[in-house]
């Protein structure tokens, strides 16, 4: 006979002892690493301890990566029979009080939707990667696109704040997926990581810090006894509930019904209204915490690219040749796409001439870079994937907004 | 003065602060709530380590009224979701608990595959024979003829045998009873919470508000009459053998009661080995590789 009860997995243990079983199981040092794999290495150093997933290319690699390294550090993997589920388990598994992940491109993410619906209402922290290729349906298998940034922000129904951010190299892969991490345990939401198939299997170097050199946020856990917690209670200020695992006797209740500060379904105006509205600005709110960009050459720019992801690189040599003909160009990276940096595009519309926003997508962040530039020009420059941006497009397009009228 | 007002005697298990209930009176859910909650206190299990998920539907709701860890998630995903509660601590007992169109027709292909997997769950199917909450659509067991929302000229569709379906998709443990069995249900419980894998049981129950009328089938009342004629309990039939239609008979019973490894165990034994000879594998006296 198998014993009956088995153990909970290491991340259950105290936050000391986890440091350090942590830092035992940490890869660390300088590797040659394919993106999809630096991005499962930072989520095993960013202590998730469960993977829920189904295979699709371009993602593959980190399911497979993951099967390989959870068994080793005391996790789950399980390869479901789809998506939906895939994402259903990995809410389940962040309210057990582990932190979950799963993988997937657009055909699959589309099936996620629903339960990142869920995971928005019931705020169960986990990360969601997004290996964009081409689309829409099945589009381009093994070829590269950025189509699925609008489907992050708006792809469940309903309205809610969402944190997407956007890796341009295996590196930042890996430094980014730690930080969706942290990102979703403070706010608890589900953090989508945008990268795509070249950054997924592109091969660099990554460097990979041991764990105690390394951010990590875990969620807060509430320090109120059972009978006097709720678990949407919010205090003064704050816009994110403690949290209680299951388990530990809080007896709590979670829905993805409008729901009170009990979790009790709530249907009244009133509560619909509080909830919606904190679920939006506990992102809103926080923006200069979520917010990232890389600025080059801003002060002083007529025309400003604003790009993301791999098309950040590829807008390099289109930036250079406008410079060798006297334009004057800024080049602004977006890496937290959503929540989107509106203030700072205000900012920067009152001095420049214009934007020019490739994507490859048919343009879908122009349209809040367009939003918020206002009078001023804004080109969008798309490509529906499959192949990257010329420079002499991209050079055309700051030409266009550099001397028009 | 506290002492002397009379309580209710399930308010130790049930939220009572969410009391009145949704469900429409001689509904059978209440009392499979109740027989839920007392097979569980007789497993003799922390109760504090029990949870329920459920998915959409008026048996969806179970969730919101048990006073445990509870969670009601979205329309056929609560098998996954419980899936991930199970492994990412395996010290829960996690119950789900939910409809026939829920668990088989939007749900259906989580059932068979975490049957297949022999995972370590205790799945729950209210089966009514169609669609409540939405008011009385067809449903995967709807019976053939059966009057629904949507077959206003009589079902034609085959319906599904709920035990034969888990039995062949590999459950450890395989049970139906109706809603009137509650002493059954309370001995199933039981052996469910204490029983590792995947275990299904079937509860047939009265819809009075819609199978009821759509099939002129009188109140709840006469629906549960009817169904205790309809009854009998043979634990030797073959699970794939006894479909349920409008009026022969119900066979119920503990079909399947097997032991075998669990999806968990399989893992472990899969690993044990291979993993601790890894340089990144971390020894943890608590996760038994
Ligand atoms: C994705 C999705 N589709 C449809 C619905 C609408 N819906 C709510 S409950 C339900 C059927 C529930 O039937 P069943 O599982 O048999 O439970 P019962 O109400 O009979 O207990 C449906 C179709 C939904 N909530 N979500
Ligand atoms: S509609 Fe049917 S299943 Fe739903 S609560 Fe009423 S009687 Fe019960």
């Amino acid at each position: 006979m198998v014993c009956a009860k088995i153990s909970v997995p290491i991340l259950q243990s105290s936050l000391s002892e986890r440091r350090t079983k942590l830092k035992q199981s940490n890869l660390h040092g300088e590797f040659f690493l394919q993106g999809n794999v630096a991005c499962a290495e930072a989520a095993v150093s960013a202590g998730c301890r469960f993977f829920g997933g189904y295979p699709i290319t371009p993602a593959s690699e980190i399911a497979e990566r993951m099967a390989f390294r959870l068994p080793q550090v005391g996790g789950a993997f399980v390869q479901f029979e789809d998506e939906i589920g895939s994402m259903a388990s990995i809410l389940g598994a962040s309210w057990a009080g582990v932190k979950s992940m799963t993988a997937s491109s657009g055909p699959g993410i589309s099936l996620m939707l629903e339960n990142i619906g869920l995971g928005i209402m019931m705020e169960a922290p986990c990360v969601i990667v997004n290996v964009q290729r081409g689309s829409p349906s099945t589009g381009l298998p093994t070829s590269w696109g950025q189509s699925d940034m609008m489907q992050a922000r708006f792809g469940s129904h309903g309205d809610y704040g969402v944190i997407a951010l956007a890796p341009k190299s295996p590196q930042e892969y890996f430094d980014l997926t730690v930080k969706a991490f942290n990102f979703s345990e403070k706010y608890r939401l589900p953090v989508f990581v945008m990268s795509d198939a070249v950054v997924g299997h592109m091969t660099e170097k990554v460097v990979i810090p041991p764990v105690e050199e390394l951010e990590i946020i875990d969620r807060k856990y509430t320090d109120k006894k059972p009978e006097d917690y709720h678990p949407y209670e919010i205090k003064k200020g704050d816009w994110v509930p403690d949290f209680a695992k299951a388990g530990d006797g809080y007896l709590y209740h979670s829905t993805g019904l409008t729901h009170d500060h009990r979790g009790y379904p709530d249907m009244s105006e009133k509560c619909h209204v509080q909830l919606v509205n904190r679920l939006i600005d506990k992102i809103k709110k926080n923006i200069d915490d979520i917010s990232m960009v890389e600025e080059r050459d801003l002060e002083g720019a007529d025309v400003i690219v604003v790009s993301y992801g791999i098309t950040s690189r590829t807008v390099v040599p289109g930036i250079n040749l406008a410079k060798k003909k006297g334009i004057k160009v800024g080049y602004l990276r977006l890496i937290t796409v959503w929540p989107f940096p509106e203030q700072k595009i205000r900012d920067l519309a009152k001095k420049v001439k214009g934007f020019v926003v490739p994507e490859i997508n048919m343009g879908q962040v122009v349209i809040d870079v367009e939003r918020c530039a206002g009078c001023v020009k804004t080109i969008s420059v798309p490509h529906p994937g499959g192949g990257l941006h010329k420079p002499e497009d991209i050079a055309r397009a700051i030409e266009e907004v550099a001397y028009a009228k | 003065m506290q002492n002397n007002e009379p309580k209710h005697p399930m308010e130790q298990y049930l939220r009572m602060d969410r009391m009145p209930h949704i469900w429409c009176s001689s509904c059978g859910l209440g009392s499979v709530v109740t027989a839920f909650m007392k097979g569980m206190k007789r497993a003799g299990i922390d109760l504090n380590k029990v949870v329920v998920v459920s998915g959409i539907g008026c048996t969806g709701r179970v969730a919101g009224y048990v006073k445990l860890d509870s969670y009601h998630t979205t329309h056929g995903r609560a098998i996954p979701f419980a899936t991930g509660l199970k492994m990412a601590n395996r010290d829960l007992t996690v119950a789900v608990i939910s409809g026939d169109g829920d668990l088989f027709a939007i749900g259906g292909n989580h059932l068979i595959h975490a049957a297949r997997r022999n995972l370590d769950l205790n799945v729950i199917c209210v089966n009514n024979f169609i669609y409540g909450m939405t008011g009385g659509q067809n449903a995967p067991t709807t019976p053939l003829e059966a009057y629904s929302s949507t077959a206003p000229y009589g079902n034609y569709e085959h319906p599904f045998n709920l035990v034969g379906l888990a039995a062949a998709a590999g459950a450890s443990y395989v049970a139906r009873w109706t809603a009137l069995h509650l002493q059954r249900i309370q001995d199933s419980v039981e052996v469910m919470a204490n029983k590792k894998g995947f275990c299904f049981m079937e509860i047939v129950s009265p819809c009075s508000t819609v199978f009821a009328r759509k099939n002129k089938g009188g109140t709840g009342l006469d629906l549960l009459q009817e169904y205790k004629q309809r009854a009998i309990i043979d634990h030797s039939a073959n699970p794939t053998e006894i479909p349920l239609d409008m009026d022969g008979e119900m066979v119920c019973g503990v079909f399947v009661n097997e032991e075998k490894l669990t999806f968990w165990e399989n893992v472990q034994k899969g690993i044990s080995r291979k993993v601790k000879r890894h340089p990144l594998y971390v020894e943890d006296k608590k996760t038994q590789y």
